[in-house]
């Protein structure tokens, strides 16, 4: 874990940033949700998961931090074979890998800040957790992510006070005051306006660029995905039907992931938007 | 039957109007004749408890003039005995905050080991459970019983019989709370990393903090009205003198002690719904 900065810039030739191997999940109901999926982030690049309802984006994100637990395959996160892992090393792992979620998932009665620093509970103890009294610079670091994220001054309001495009700023900034290795972002902007929602995938991928820092985003919208993503990875049932740059997203391809349609008017013609902001 | 839907679609289109039933009843014969037979059974049930009571119903006769006869000897209050209840009178309403306030300590702890998602197994679980019937179960007065032969009789007998109660009420209703609790926030705070018990203090228990609060004050507002009787017993509070002037037919003196827990049971029911409407 000492390792993981230099990890970042000088290993992304050698040993990928996350390699998943025929990671299958099959749900207790017997659904195989996921059924050998494999593929490797080699440098920081924003990775959209596209594919129709139930072809298992959500479980692939979750089995990564195991918040679903992987039937077989391998999650190699650096080093770590997360699959493996016992609890309180599950744990460790864990404050390596961001989370944001279409929900927000905020704890609604607490403060901004208190969701804010709650990015940190993996690295203070249960008493500074329980009084909520953190170290001095995960303080400084909230504020300056509260800043950065265009919340600044919100601190002290509750998180149910705040509009659906602020709680999931929120959310990101918990996720990245982890200091993440990895994002995992699921469908952060389903249950927001479109324009919002340009917003907020333009600020997950600044963040991303900043700290590069790989990042997984399911999504739904693929003129999003493609206007926000490097690299486009399409699943059908539970299956990886494609992978690869966004450029190679064509109508054929999407007739594959998600079957006949007219997609002309889906597919982005690169002059006609600003890439990101 | 195969053929029905095709039939009527032919119908229509041919204009003939579909014949729908023209009665609607909300139960089939059947359940209406067991529903029938379930009063049937309720109405058996109170007949056999009066016979079995042998209830002397001559007593019924003069239960007016009875009633009236005691209002009599009651009327008028006797304010002269007020002062010395009012020290008790604060003594019940300090057994009942202290009573309150050890259950709350004691009811977090095993509300999280009684709720099917925080409890470590199914031992845990089943332990958890049966510490909340074992509190439930037993009235505050056997309690007040059961501890005045412990450490004697006196106030700490009551806080302890207050508290005994009190914890599972507060647990049964808080582990309700946390099996309910929203599943996003807990998934998101496990996802930093966090521990178990930090995943419970910072994603459970804001979430269930409304009803711990609620429920709290809604107890101590039950415990000012049972810690009035603890007395009875020997448990502290007003009771023994309220009991005291029963033994002693100083029915102006007891008329006097009703109206002042009548007075604090009201105040403490005003405070109690003001607080309860005020958290969110």
């Amino acid at each position: 874990m000492a390792a993981a900065p230099e990890e970042k810039q000088t290993e992304s030739l050698e040993r990928p940033l996350l390699a998943i191997d025929s990671l299958t999940k099959v749900y207790p109901g017997g659904t195989r949700a996921l059924d050998g999926v494999s593929f490797a982030i080699r440098r920081p690049e924003v990775i959209a998961v596209i594919g129709s309802s139930g072809a298992g984006k959500s479980t692939l994100i979750r089995c990564i931090n195991r918040l679903v637990e992987p039937t077989s395959g391998s999650i190699l996160l650096g080093a770590t074979d997360i699959v493996r892992l016992g609890a309180k090393d599950l744990r460790q792992a864990r404050r390596r890998i961001g989370m944001i979620f279409q929900e927000f998932n905020l704890v609604e009665r607490l403060t901004v800040m208190e969701n804010i620093l709650s990015g940190r509970l993996g690295s203070v103890s249960f008493l500074a957790s329980f009084t909520r009294r953190y170290p001095a610079a995960d303080v400084a670091n909230a504020y300056a992510m509260l800043d950065r994220v265009g919340l600044a001054g919100l601190h002290d309001s509750r998180a149910d006070a705040l509009s659906g495009g602020q709680r999931q700023r929120v959310g990101i900034g918990r996720a990245l005051m982890q200091n993440p290795d990895l994002l995992l972002v699921d469908e952060p902007t389903a249950s927001l306006d479109p324009k919002t929602a340009r917003q907020i995938m333009r600020l997950i991928r600044a963040l991303a660029e900043e700290g590069a820092t790989p990042a997984l985003v399911n999504i739904h919208d693929v003129a999003l995905a493609q206007g926000f993503a490097d690299r486009i990875i399409g699943l059908k049932a539970g299956k990886v039907a494609f992978d690869g740059p966004v450029a190679e997203l064509t109508p054929a391809v999407l007739t594959d992931i998600y079957g006949a349609e007219d997609w002309s008017q889906t597919i982005r013609r690169e002059s006609e938007e600003e890439t990101s902001a | 039957m195969v053929q029905r839907p095709r039939a009527d679609k032919a119908a229509v289109s041919a204009g003939v109007q579909k014949r729908y039933p023209e009665v609607w009843r909300r139960h089939t014969p059947r359940e209406t004749v067991t529903n029938w037979l379930w009063v049937a059974a309720v109405a058996l049930a109170c007949a056999w408890s009066v016979s079995a009571l042998d209830i002397e119903w001559a007593f019924f006769k003069d239960a007016h003039e009875q009633a009236i006869d005691l209002g009599q000897r009651m009327w008028p209050p006797r304010w002269s005995y007020l002062p010395s209840i009012v020290a008790p009178l604060v003594e019940t309403i300090h057994i009942a905050t202290l009573g309150t306030a050890i259950a709350v300590v004691f009811s977090i702890p095993l509300a999280f080991l009684a709720a099917r998602n925080t409890t470590a197994n199914g031992f845990t679980w089943a332990l958890g459970r049966a510490l909340l019937v074992a509190s439930r179960s037993v009235n505050t007065v056997i309690w007040g019983l059961l501890f005045v032969a412990i450490p004697g009789p006196g106030p700490l007998a009551g806080i302890a019989a207050v508290a005994a109660r009190s914890v599972g009420f507060l647990a049964k209703l808080v582990a309700e709370a946390i099996e309910e609790a929203d599943r996003g926030p807990i998934e998101a705070i496990e996802a930093t990393g966090a521990g178990t018990f930090q995943t419970y203090v910072v994603a459970i228990l804001p979430q269930v903090m409304p009803v711990l609060i609620g429920t709290t004050v809604y107890r101590w507002d039950i415990n000012v009205r049972e810690s009035s009787v603890l007395g009875f017993v020997g448990a502290g509070g007003i009771g023994i003198y309220l009991y005291a002037s029963i033994n002693q037919f100083a029915w102006q003196q007891v008329l006097v002690a009703l109206l002042v827990i009548l007075v604090v049971v009201i105040a403490s029911e005003a405070v109690s719904a003001w607080i309860r409407e005020r958290i969110s």
